[in-house]
């Protein structure tokens, strides 16, 4: 796949190419081993200076930044002999999430997760990561099976939301959502969400529910695109930078308001920019907060779990 | 513009000779011009058409509620802007101007009270305070509203009307609906009746959680209820939306609401189903 560099990514893009070229030097010398390392360093430095004045909306276009890791990616990675499992029952199969059975080092668990294209044809197969009511419904039916044979469920975020189409309200897009938050907060094995890219809306909340909320660190979560949140309240969709800040979604922004429970640091640039690194990190994370789920019976968590969201808003109550 | 325009100022368009500001209504369904006092007493329900106008909590505490059996609960709930939200308004303004607007503190109010001498939570939402929206304080009522139904063991209404999530409030105002379907998980565990009763609009969040998980949904007629808007989905497919798309009696069609009921006979049709569920 071609690698794709945004704007502010561009002056790393210039010592990549350098860094290539030397690489690919049929010969080369000490002084080349040489200034590879040095461009390397000097790479690293870069991004390390850049990447921490990020604003909110450059973290949004990495979030969806077309090399970055989507769901697929991860659970193949995760889990060799990752066994997918589809469609509701009722309609349809919704390529645009995935869901099956596989392994997380050596625990047996259910991994549902949002799952966007490549390029164009893959895109249009998945819809753009944006799930229809069938989604939702597989989703549930495989939280269902997980909960029968007692595997904690692990959900991969990564939409701008549920497909807003005909088809999708006349089989009630609203009523697919809502059922799968009244039966999360209700299932009785572990449930881990991890947002990986993008998480807005009921569309992302719609496979969130859980007992530990983990987002990457290049990522973005809340209640609407910024582009949404422009168009509506600032009726101007170009004005997404301005909502961005507005909104407030970063790992940072939710950590610090209680939503986000745990930041998984992407490697220097990105999880694009060294896929196994971030997938180590991710599964080292992952694999320690079920460790400690484990330790917790279901009667606890559960109760853990409407806590952990009854406690979630801000308001003032002055008799 | 029209074709024949009279040019002697002498003369006005009888059309648009004025009326007393506040005493007349257009109907938006059937463009009947409808005498307010008249249509108040018909509970805001055109004569002509049926059209049912939106209308404030107040007409539902005395349209479903026993006379005098109402105690206003949790009314110091109060919005606060954590964000410091700023778009082409300022969300503490927002919440001013609404406040000012309806007299209320926020797009929800919750009783306890009688359906015909039967205890019951009610919840009413407020489409006028900045359109309905769902943020930490209508997410709270709903949540404590819930656990009081539990602990009373009696049944809870909520009319519903609403845009969505308050995006005022970013991912916390997302958050609701998950704190809202949770507590409904455990009243449905304990048994408790819950039914919503959907008014025009019921959209975006408040659809994708408690709006669609009673145990029965009600809808009065010709409401708009549905997760995307119908202007995003316009958008996202290109062409123009069937007829009646997305409203009550679409939703009853396509079997996602029990029973469409109008104003007059609400209070009888939900005292039924009380008395037959529990």
């Amino acid at each position: 796949m071609s690698k794709f560099y945004l704007e502010f990514e561009k002056p790393v893009q210039e010592l990549d190419n350098k860094i290539i070229e030397l690489e690919l030097s049929n010969d080369p010398n000490q002084s080349d081993i040489n200034s590879i390392q040095k461009l390397k360093e000097k790479r690293f430095g870069l991004i390390e200076k850049n990447y921490s004045g990020l604003s909110r909306w450059q973290r949004v276009q990495l979030a969806r930044h077309p090399n970055r890791p989507y769901s697929l990616d991860y659970i193949n990675f995760f889990s060799p002999e990752f066994i997918e499992l589809h469609g509701d029952r009722y309609f349809m199969d919704d390529p645009a999430v995935v869901s099956g059975l596989g392994k997380l080092g050596d625990k047996k668990v259910a991994f549902i997760g949002q799952q966007k294209g490549r390029n164009t044809k893959e895109n249009l197969h998945r819809n753009f990561g944006m799930m229809r009511p069938e989604g939702y419904r597989k989703a549930l039916r495989i939280m269902k099976l997980a909960e029968k044979f007692n595997l904690p469920v692990i959900t991969f975020m990564d939409t701008i939301g549920a497909y807003p189409g005909i088809g999708a309200e006349e089989r009630g897009q609203g009523e697919a959502i809502a059922r799968n938050l009244l039966e999360m907060s209700g299932l009785r094995v572990p449930i881990v969400s991890v947002v990986i890219g993008e998480g807005a809306s009921g569309g992302a909340l719609g496979i969130g529910v859980c007992d530990r909320m983990l987002m990457l660190e290049n990522t973005w979560y809340s209640v609407i695109s910024p582009e949404g949140c422009a168009s509506i309240l600032y009726r101007d969709a170009k004005k997404a930078d301005d909502a961005a800040e507005a909104l407030k979604p970063t790992p940072k922004d939710l950590m610090e308001i209680g939503i986000c429970d745990r930041i998984i640091s992407e490697p220097n640039g990105g999880a694009h920019r060294d896929f196994v690194a971030a997938a180590n990190e991710l599964k080292s994370a992952l694999l320690d907060e079920l460790e400690q789920l484990s330790k917790i019976v279901p009667e606890d968590f559960l109760e853990n779990r409407i806590q952990k969201y009854d406690k979630l808003g801000y308001f003032q109550e002055n008799a | 513009m029209s074709w024949f325009k009279r040019k002697d100022k002498k003369f006005k368009d009888p059309e648009k000779k004025s009326i007393p500001d506040g005493l007349w209504d257009k109907c938006p369904s059937c463009d009947e011009i409808l005498y307010r006092p008249e249509l108040e007493k018909n509970l805001s329900v055109c004569h002509h058409c049926e059209h049912h106008f939106r209308v404030a909590p107040q007409v539902y505490v005395d349209l479903l509620l026993d006379k005098s059996s109402e105690t206003h609960l949790y009314q110091n709930l109060e919005s606060k802007d954590f964000l410091k939200f700023k778009a082409v308004k300022k969300y503490t303004d927002q919440i001013v101007t609404a406040k000012t607007k309806t007299g209320e503190k926020d797009a929800i109010k919750v009783y306890d009270g009688k359906i015909n001498g039967e205890s019951v939570v009610l919840g009413i939402m407020n489409f006028r305070f900045i359109g309905g929206s769902m943020g930490s304080v209508v997410g709270e009522a709903v949540s404590r509203a819930i656990q009081k139904a539990i602990k009373d063991k009696v049944p809870f209404l909520l009319v519903c009307a609403s845009g969505g999530a308050r995006m005022q409030e970013g991912a916390i105002s997302l958050m609701q609906l998950a704190k809202t379907s949770t507590q409904l998980a455990k009243f449905a565990k304990n048994g408790g009746l819950y039914i919503p009763i959907l008014t025009d609009p019921t959209t975006g969040g408040v659809t994708a959680s408690y709006g669609m998980l009673g145990d029965v949904i009600l809808a009065e007629p010709g409401a708009l209820i549905g997760f995307a808007g119908p202007r995003v989905i316009k958008q996202t497919i290109g062409q123009d939306l069937p007829k009646g798309f997305q409203r009550s009696e679409f939703l009853l069609e396509k079997g996602f609401i029990d029973h469409i009921v109008s104003r007059s006979e609400m209070k009888e049709k939900i005292s039924t189903l009380i008395s037959l569920l529990t």
